[in-house]
């Protein structure tokens, strides 16, 4: 599904330039439940923007479904996000002013969808992640954990390929963390691949595939608990 | 993209994006409202005072022309300086032939002033001595009969058109004035009609009489005392005016130079000063309207460019979940357009409310400031027209900043 080889980034700070990622490769299969861990300034940050083509790497080659990503204008990169990516944010970043409804109707709006189906399908997507009652409830009225929910399922709504989700728990308290995990988890369940960044040990361990980042490279990436039971059990 | 004008959900997410900030948006709109009320208010009052203008001038020939005589000022041909110079009805002739393509209406007339009675009911009012042709140098508004005619001349009939004032104080109210009787002067004249003197009236309540009739009651023989004359069109008044002088200083034996012989007054020197003033006027309208639409424009833009920077969060969601940086520009276009629109459309509105208002107050009673201020359709889908362009336009600009905005760096801003 997501497919790295020989990753580079820097960034220009004044006249010189920080190398932030230092040829990482990275495969991702289709229905994977990975975390990306590592503190601040690790470099992990700069990988969700790339893989989430909110930016554009320097060297190596990216691949998204198949698909090489390279000489992306913002029109095509648009157009990628929406067909494949969900995107669920530490912030939430809803939109204020929109219903938690009409915040997951969002996506399907800009996928061109009408404004029956796309009432009808956030509604379905409100009450998977239990929020149905809440369709018209403004986000300010809502806790971080429905927020939280709200955003995953507008993330849900256009059936994306990957949901990638930065930090999603960083600002939840535990019993939230659990519930937004628990999700995540009921999502990768179905078969979504589901790409998670975060410094949490208690979140990584929820996963099935930890990646380790540091300075700009891998030092670990390995199967967890539940991954390998998952992965026995397969066997 | 017509497709795009005309999806319900396009104006939804506009109406969303407005209705989420109103103060922001009032503030926003009254700067152009008040910039098309300007306009419209200013264009309509310009448009009343012309109106009125026009009706104030309105039975005045504006190419018209009053000539008199006084004394002379400098001494010629053996005359002496201070010799009082009269008008002749051989004058007369001599400029009808003279002037023969230059000359419309020539109307030599008489004047003085005289007791009128009418029984127990009497006045000192204006008598003058007149051709039917005054009519048409300066139009007289009959209330009752006729005004002079040619047969009155021509029989030195005893018949008199007296003003409405005059007709008011020697008569009882609703009386039919017509076939009555007034002494003037000891003489009794028919009344034969009632006019209504205009705003612009070189007579007071005047009662005029033939002019051959004035000349034999009176005693004037050959004399006149002035003339008032108009020219056809596409003639130089300004030159006619010196031409005619010329010649009647000649035939008076009046040095070229003298500056007091001759008097006069024209009309239409006089009506170009106003209509110049009313020129200028409605340029200055424009100007201050165009130029107060062009701030409220700005405005806009610029309120849209700091909502454009309050908003980049939003925006960098929206590019986040897949809108595509045209989709972003198109919105905060269309936002542009419609503030404008719905800013221009209610500052027509109420410029209309307030010259409705201004007609019904100032343009009503016997002396009206203002007559029918209105503006007209097509200069208001002109200011309309220039308003939309001028929105979308500025729109470009915060436009183009929100397609700047990436999703990225919007997001990372906590």
């Amino acid at each position: 599904m997501i497919k790295i080889e020989g990753l580079h980034k820097s960034y220009p700070i004044g006249k010189d330039s920080l190398h932030v990622l230092k040829g990482l490769d990275l495969h991702i299969k289709e229905g994977e439940f990975v975390s990306i861990m590592g503190s601040s300034g690790s470099g992990k940050s700069t990988l969700l923007n790339i893989v989430g083509l909110l930016d554009t790497h320097d060297l190596g080659n990216y691949y998204l479904n198949g698909q090489l990503i390279q000489n992306l204008n913002e029109k095509k990169a648009a157009v990628l996000r929406n067909k494949f990516l969900g995107f669920v944010f530490q912030s939430f970043n809803l939109i204020s002013y929109k219903t938690a409804l009409e915040n997951v109707a969002l996506p399907l709006y800009y996928k061109g969808i009408g404004r029956k189906e796309r009432l009808k399908t956030a509604q379905e997507y409100l009450e998977k992640v239990e929020l149905g009652p809440w369709a018209n409830h403004l986000p300010n009225e809502l806790s971080g954990g429905q927020k939280q929910r709200v955003a995953i399922a507008r993330a849900l709504a256009t059936k994306p390929k990957v949901i990638l989700a930065d930090e999603p728990t960083g600002a939840l308290d535990s019993t939230t963390t659990d519930s937004v995990m628990d999700l995540l988890k009921g999502i990768n369940d179905e078969g979504m691949t589901v790409f998670v960044i975060t410094h949490e040990e208690e979140v990584a361990e929820q996963t099935n595939r930890v990646v380790r980042l540091k300075d700009g490279v891998i030092i670990s990436d390995e199967l967890t608990e539940i991954g390998k039971s998952k992965n026995a059990s397969y066997v | 993209m017509f497709k795009f004008l005309f999806d319900s959900d396009t104006w939804q997410e506009i109406y969303g994006g407005i209705r989420k900030n109103k103060v922001r948006t009032i503030i926003t709109i009254l700067g152009v409202l008040w910039g098309i009320f300007l306009l419209v208010v200013l264009l309509g009052a310009a448009r009343g005072m012309e109106n009125n203008f026009k009706t104030v001038f309105g039975d005045f020939a504006t190419n018209s022309l009053a000539v008199w005589t006084e004394t002379t000022d400098t001494p010629f041909k053996g005359f002496q300086k201070g010799r009082r110079i009269q008008l002749k009805s051989k004058d007369i002739e001599v400029l009808k032939e003279e002037y023969k393509g230059e000359l419309q209406y020539i109307a030599p007339r008489c004047q003085t002033s005289s007791t009128i009675t009418n029984g127990f009911k009497y006045g000192e009012f204006q008598v003058s001595g007149d051709y039917p042709v005054l009519d048409k140098v300066q139009k007289k508004n009959l209330i009752y009969g006729r005004f002079l005619n040619e047969n009155d001349v021509k029989n030195k009939t005893k018949v008199v058109v007296i003003e409405e004032n005059i007709y008011k104080q020697l008569f009882e109210k609703n009386e039919d004035p017509i076939n009555q009787y007034l002494i003037i002067n000891n003489v009794n004249y028919k009344v034969v009609g009632v006019y209504k003197s205009g705003n612009i009236d070189f007579d007071d309540d005047a009662a005029y009489i033939p002019f051959t009739t004035f000349q034999q009651v009176y005693n004037r023989g050959n004399s006149i005392d002035w003339m008032l004359v108009t020219v056809y069109e596409g003639i130089d008044i300004n030159q006619f005016e010196k031409d005619i002088q010329l010649t009647l200083k000649n035939l008076h034996k009046v040095h070229p130079k003298d500056n007091k012989a001759i008097g006069g007054v024209n009309l239409a020197k006089e009506i170009g000063r106003v209509t110049g003033f009313l020129t200028g006027m409605q340029f200055l309208t424009w100007f201050v309207g165009i130029a107060t639409l062009i701030a409220g424009v700005f405005a806009i833009g610029n309120i849209l460019l700091i909502t454009v920077k309050e908003r980049t969060k939003e925006i960098g969601i929206r590019r986040a979940l897949g809108a595509t940086p045209r989709e972003i520009r198109q919105q905060v276009i269309l936002e542009s357009i419609f503030l404008t629109t719905i800013a221009g459309m209610l500052g027509i509105v109420f410029g209309g409310l307030v010259l409705f208002i201004m007609d019904s107050t100032l343009g009503t009673g016997p002396d009206p400031s203002l007559l029918n201020p209105t503006v007209n359709i097509p200069i208001i889908l002109i200011a309309f027209a220039i308003l939309i362009i001028l929105g979308t336009t500025i729109g470009l600009i915060p436009a183009y900043m929100a397609t700047l905005i990436k999703p990225i760096e919007a997001l990372r801003e906590e």
